[in-house]
């Protein structure tokens, strides 16, 4: 077999790379705003929280809206996060692909609910 | 000879848990190694996660259950238990954000790039994501 790593590796593609690298820094930073958005509705909250008030919080349509913005950019940055992990700490083929099913599903089956949550609130 | 003289050291995947643990671990790297430990654990504890957000806001009744969870416990888990687990998600989250916002400093700006203020600004970061987690979770176990 020829050699494709060391200083024979072939470096080619088209940048996605860089392309997961800068999502997952501006869904990070997103995702941060976000929690600045809800501890600061949580702080202007008068008296203890309860449900009510919580409920309160992702009640506006403009907030679902944002939250599941934010859901969905917060799975994208977790798919490339955990990917990275994977493709780390895991080398045999077979392994490597089975985990990354299950990274899968495992993420679009919370992100599901998560938006169910959301939506019916 | 001269090609097994020549012969360069080959780095292909590190062994997790066998090359790791042989590092030498400064604070830049124990922040940047729990940065994704702690990244990790919260996709492992998805599904918790999004529970509590379902019990929470989802009605009254719902809200009361995700109360008693904590106090009564849930299932096989009793109360102490769930507040451990969710104590190491609120340390996972607060150590996520600050060490990720500290990589996002480092990332747009050269002069953070420095032995100095890497070690600094590790240290830095540790001290404010656990004494907050310290805090909250005096909180959670009712310490005050």
């Amino acid at each position: 077999m020829s050699v494709n790593y060391g200083s024979k590796r072939l470096v080619s593609g088209a940048h996605y790379g860089l392309r997961d690298w800068l999502a997952q820094r501006v869904t990070g930073a997103l995702f941060a705003l976000f929690t600045l958005i809800v501890l600061a509705k949580v702080l202007l909250v008068s008296g203890p929280l309860g449900y009510e008030g919580w409920a309160a919080i992702f009640a506006p349509q403009w907030m679902k809206a944002l939250t599941f913005a934010c859901f969905l950019a917060i799975a994208y940055h977790i798919w490339v996060g955990v990917r990275d992990i994977w493709m780390d700490y895991v080398r045999p083929a077979g392994t490597r692909l089975a985990l990354h099913i299950f990274t899968i599903v495992w993420l679009v089956a919370c992100l599901g609910w998560a938006v169910q949550v959301l939506w019916r609130l | 000879m001269s090609e097994l003289t020549r012969k360069r050291p080959e780095y292909r995947n590190i062994h997790a848990f066998k090359d790791l643990p042989s590092y030498r671990w400064p604070m830049a790297a124990l922040v940047s190694g729990m940065h994704r430990i702690s990244g990790l654990l919260m996709f492992l504890l998805l599904p918790l996660i999004v529970w509590l957000f379902d019990t929470s806001v989802s009605s009254e009744i719902s809200h009361e259950v995700f109360q008693s969870a904590f106090s009564a416990g849930i299932g096989f888990a009793p109360g102490w238990f769930v507040k451990l687990v969710v104590l190491v998600l609120i340390w996972s989250y607060l150590h996520h954000l600050f060490a990720g916002l500290r990589f996002l400093l480092l990332d747009v700006n050269h002069k953070a790039v420095s032995k100095e203020f890497g070690k600094s600004s590790a240290i830095a970061t540790l001290v404010v994501s656990i004494g907050l987690t310290l805090i909250l979770g005096a909180k959670l176990f009712g310490l005050y």
